[in-house]
């Protein structure tokens, strides 16, 4: 590996002088896809006919990336890892792909994820599962498995998520990389396949932070054809990194981080949060306050439940338009409810199937009282004590899960109760549209974890430059995936 | 014992007059070629998104203050979820009473034989509309050209106490629509469907009282004003003879029917007990907006004058009768033909005998619409003015109205190459006057000064030679006094 493992900032460097060509950056990139295909099976496509770009002074031109197979690209097979669109071929961008071609950048393949983004694991996609890149049997988390997998193995610098529950910041931790969706609204959602409307952000993967800022620089921006986008043209995110964090001010929940708040704390789990206070030790060290605050523990323990209830209710609806009719394979029988049931019943893994039945239960007019209405106001009550949070301080900084990637099997999957909230509060982060970065924090038996900073609304460019100044405190920049099994 | 008829209406109307759909940037345009206005978002792609026409809003708002109900602080949508393939997302974009819609709460009066009624409206929602299938003998075929048109809900209460009441109610919203620059309200295309709900009560009982209301049945998709008359008169008519044999509480039971057009029947589609979920939410894709004052005030000064107030300008202004004022009223299209006829100078008597005699017994036996006929206001101005300054004869107008129509001529062409024009030059009568006596020395001796008929022979006589071209009045007086002076 010649060129990339390097920053963005190196290798557009390197092709204005001359040092490397935009050719062999492609070359360099399908190169290593198609071993990291053959290792970990993160892609659904590999675009072995990628074009070089022109190189221009947008720091993209000219230099490979992977885009989540949930976005749409015209004329490149599209399938949200789903036999549902397994031989769909979109014949619109998405505009933040749109948005990525325009400033130069090259695509070099399609990645693998959770079907349709629903999961954590990266091991439901119809492709096959995906293997974390420094532990083949341990998984990358979901949903955008692929893309975290390929950027820890330095197929490229930078490759595109989505991120609904923490789809985007899981993955992120468990690769030992960077994981940043920003604000609800700041990337256009349209031609994104949508999961839950109200929670589904497009962010990016990288292997360091201004790499992260410079890539959803270039993605952002009002879109006529997403009303939830709003007009962000005054954020300069990358020119915003200036390393100076003196008097920001920070919070960490003691319910969550306080090792005494757990029964039977295994040696993993103190690791864990060894490794947290110690960047909490160097943020102080920068000039930052940081605190300890409560949040009421019922309304943590409410979390996972609505955010449960309200994806899948989501779901359900925005994918009712997977029917075999118009696109995708026609279902076999004799009229169109009957093709429509066949299309879906053979098209869908049984995951998804469990969350439409639920979506569709909490929704039904006799629950939805009590599920679905319950759980947006419990979605209310946690963004306001997160925003409460934001009243006194710039960002929240918590740890990311329970530690490093979990194995396919052995560890238990459903989640143990007192870890909980641990694992699933990143989810806050979509509930409000917060800003949210996840950033490697430490190793735990050679395996990455990480911290995650978060903001309040419209604030992305300081929750990015306290994670910038972090990460100059520790040595986990731009690290590229070691096997260690 | 007597029965009267609670009859609520669900009246759909396709807001034809925007530029584009609902949510999508798609024309909205009515087309014969099946799938030409679609835009991914109309079909349903992975990835589409509704953006919302700010137009098709101001006209529902628009809609909602001329039927006296109250607008929303705040707009929402709504999704109705349910699968039919004629709708590609299988959820509707629509608006439920809570939140509330574009309008709740108001009431429309309006005529119905001449007397004033009034209907309350429960509310008026804005939503998409799906696209239409034709089933053929063992397929259906879909057509996406009207999927994500905006379309109006009006919702009554069940106020109507008859077919006829019900059906007056539709005229008046269909001009309603018509002048607001809403709708074309064209049944033919399909922008006008209704759903009837028709239950029956003990004439004694007081309709207030919901206890007393009997089984509400629904009559789905009834998609022409005589439909709504005739299936409310059926529906009446099949739930009173129930009651009367006995059988009202199996035979009449919540469900939903359909009205058949060939055998003039409801027939029974499915039970209340079937109804189906539709597990609305409000739409996370279109945050709600605040309607600020500014912009309701901004759109409540621009409706303009509705039918009513037309109709008695005409009847004030122009001195029209009523009934010739409320047929000029009753489409807007029709009325503004009138109008720009008369601004165009045609003495607004003579105009609206012509638009409502000769033109629209022309558009009924042709079966189109004022626009689609030849004849335009500036024509029918220079027709009135033929007739006015006596170029032609009013038996000759009829004549010259037809060419126009069948050779697409403007009058004054074919007044000239038909050689229609009359003859009024006094010499030219003269001569032909007197080759006519020359001619017939005969009669002349018979000719009798006391009987009027007597004159007949000899006005046919120049009629005759000039081809009907001599000026009547002319030629009478002249032969008149010619023949006259002879007899002395």
């Amino acid at each position: 590996m010649k060129y990339m493992n390097k920053s963005l900032e190196e290798l557009h460097e390197m092709l204005k002088n001359g040092e490397v060509t935009s050719k062999e950056l492609i070359e360099e990139s399908l190169k290593i896809s198609h071993e990291v295909q053959e290792k970990y099976n993160a892609f659904v496509t590999i675009l072995d006919d990628a074009k070089e770009r022109e190189v221009t002074d947008n720091i993209l031109s000219g230099i490979p990336c992977g885009i989540k197979d949930n976005y749409s690209t015209k004329g490149v097979l599209s399938t949200g890892s789903s036999n549902t669109l397994k031989d769909y071929i979109p014949f619109f961008d998405a505009t933040a792909y749109a948005k990525l071609k325009e400033a130069g950048a090259v695509m070099v393949n399609k990645t693998v994820m959770d079907e349709f983004g629903m999961g954590g694991t990266g091991t439901t996609g119809h492709t096959g599962i995906v293997l974390n890149p420094w532990d083949k049997t341990r998984m990358c988390a979901g949903s955008s498995a692929g893309s975290a997998c390929a950027v820890a193995a330095g197929v490229y610098p930078y490759a595109t998520g989505s991120d609904t529950g923490d789809s985007i910041r899981k993955p992120a931790a468990y690769c030992g990389i960077v994981g940043y969706k920003p604000t609800y609204g700041m990337i256009s959602r349209y031609g994104l396949f949508p999961f839950a409307s109200s929670l589904d952000h497009l962010g990016v993967l990288t292997r360091n932070v201004k790499d992260a800022a410079i890539v959803v620089d270039n993605m952002k921006g009002i879109d006529k054809y997403d009303m939830t986008s709003w007009d962000s043209s005054k954020i300069h995110l990358a020119d915003s990194l200036t390393g100076n964090v003196k008097g920001k001010k920070l919070c960490y929940i003691k319910e969550i981080c306080d090792i005494t708040e757990y029964e039977n704390p295994s040696d993993e789990l103190k690791e864990h949060f060894n490794n947290f206070f110690k960047a909490i030790a160097k943020a102080k060290e920068l000039g930052m306050d940081v605190e300890e605050v409560s949040i009421d523990r019922t309304l943590l323990n409410a979390l996972a439940s609505v955010y449960v209830v309200i994806s899948c209710a989501e779901a359900t609806s925005n994918m009712s338009n997977l029917t075999g009719i118009i696109f995708g394979p026609r279902g076999e029988g004799k009229t169109w409810d009957e093709q429509t049931k066949d299309y879906r019943t053979k098209g869908f893994s049984s995951l998804i199937k469990r969350r439409f039945v639920i979506g569709s239960y909490v929704l039904q007019s006799k629950n939805q009282e009590r599920y679905f209405r319950n759980a947006q106001r419990v979605r209310r009550l946690l963004v306001d004590a997160w925003k409460d949070l934001f009243k006194k301080y710039d960002a929240v900084i918590l740890p990311v899960g329970s530690g490093p990637a979990k194995h396919f099997e052995g560890d238990n999957d459903m989640l143990s109760k007192e870890t909980v909230t641990l694992e699933e509060h990143l989810q806050v982060g979509n509930f409000g549209g917060f800003p949210s970065i996840t950033i490697p924090d430490g190793f735990i038996n050679d395996l990455p974890v990480a911290l995650n900073i978060t903001g309040n609304c419209y604030n992305d460019e300081t929750v990015l430059n306290i994670a910038y100044a972090l990460e100059g405190t520790m040595n986990y920049k731009g690290q590229i995936a070691k096997e260690v099994k | 014992m007597g029965y009267k008829a609670m009859i609520g209406l669900e009246m759909h109307c396709e807001a034809s007059l925007t530029n584009s759909k609902v949510f999508s940037s798609a024309r909205n345009s009515y087309s014969v070629t099946p799938n030409e206005n679609i835009r991914p978002y109309d079909m349903g792609f992975p990835g589409v998104l509704p953006v919302v026409n700010k137009e098709a809003v101001k006209m529902a708002l628009k809609t909602s203050m001329v039927l006296n109900c109250k607008q929303p602080e705040y707009m929402y949508f709504e999704r109705k979820n349910y699968y039919y393939p004629d709708m590609p997302k299988n959820f509707q974009i629509t608006q439920e009473t809570k939140p509330i819609p574009v309008g709740i709460y108001g009431y429309v009066d309006y005529e119905c034989n001449g007397e004033e009624r009034r209907v309350r409206v429960n509310n008026i929602h804005l939503e998409e509309d799906a696209a239409s299938s034709d089933h053929l003998y063992d397929t259906t075929v879909i057509d996406y050209n009207r999927a994500g048109n905006p379309l109006l809900e009006l919702v009554t209460e069940p106020d109507f106490r008859s077919g006829e009441e019900a059906e007056s109610f539709l005229d008046h919203m269909r001009c309603v629509y018509q002048y607001l620059g809403v709708s074309e309200c064209d049944t033919k295309k399909g922008h006008i469907r209704c759903d009837v709900n028709v239950s029956i009560i003990d004439e004694s009982l007081d309709p207030e009282d919901p206890s007393n209301w009997g089984t509400k049945v629904e009559v789905k998709n009834v998609n022409s004003f005589g439909g709504v008359r005739e299936c409310i008169k059926y529906e009446i008519k099949r739930q009173t003879r129930a009651k009367e044999e006995g059988t009202y509480d199996t035979e009449v039971v919540q469900e939903t029917r359909r009205w058949d057009e060939e055998t003039g029947t409801t027939i029974s589609m499915r039970s209340k007990v079937d109804a189906v979920d539709y597990k609305y939410f409000v739409e996370p894709n279109i945050p709600k907006y605040k309607l600020t004052k500014e912009w309701l005030d901004e759109i409540r000064a621009s409706i303009p004058e509705l039918a009513y107030d037309r109709k008695k300008r005409y009847m004030n202004d122009y001195e029209l009768s009523e009934y010739d004022s409320n047929i000029l009223v009753k489409e807007k299209k029709i009325s503004d033909f009138f109008e720009e006829t008369v601004k165009l100078g045609a003495d607004p008597k003579e105009a609206c005998n012509w638009v409502n005699g000769m033109i629209l017994s022309y558009l009924n036996y042709n079966m189109i619409t004022i626009d689609e006929i030849f004849m335009t206001p500036e024509m029918l101005r220079d027709l009135i003015k033929l007739i006015d300054d006596k170029t032609i004869s009013s038996k000759q107008a009829k004549d010259v109205f037809a060419k126009v129509l069948e050779d697409k001529k403007e009058p004054m062409k074919v007044v000239k190459d038909e050689g229609m024009m009359q003859i009024t030059d006094e010499g030219s009568i003269e001569g032909i006057v007197d080759e006519v006596l020359a001619e017939n020395p005969k009669a002349i001796e018979t000719y009798d000064p006391e009987n009027p008929k007597a004159l007949d022979f000899f006005i046919g006589q120049v009629m005759k030679k000039t081809r009907g071209k001599a000026n009547p009045g002319m030629a009478y007086k002249m032969m008149k006094e010619k023949l006259d002076n002879l007899k002395k």
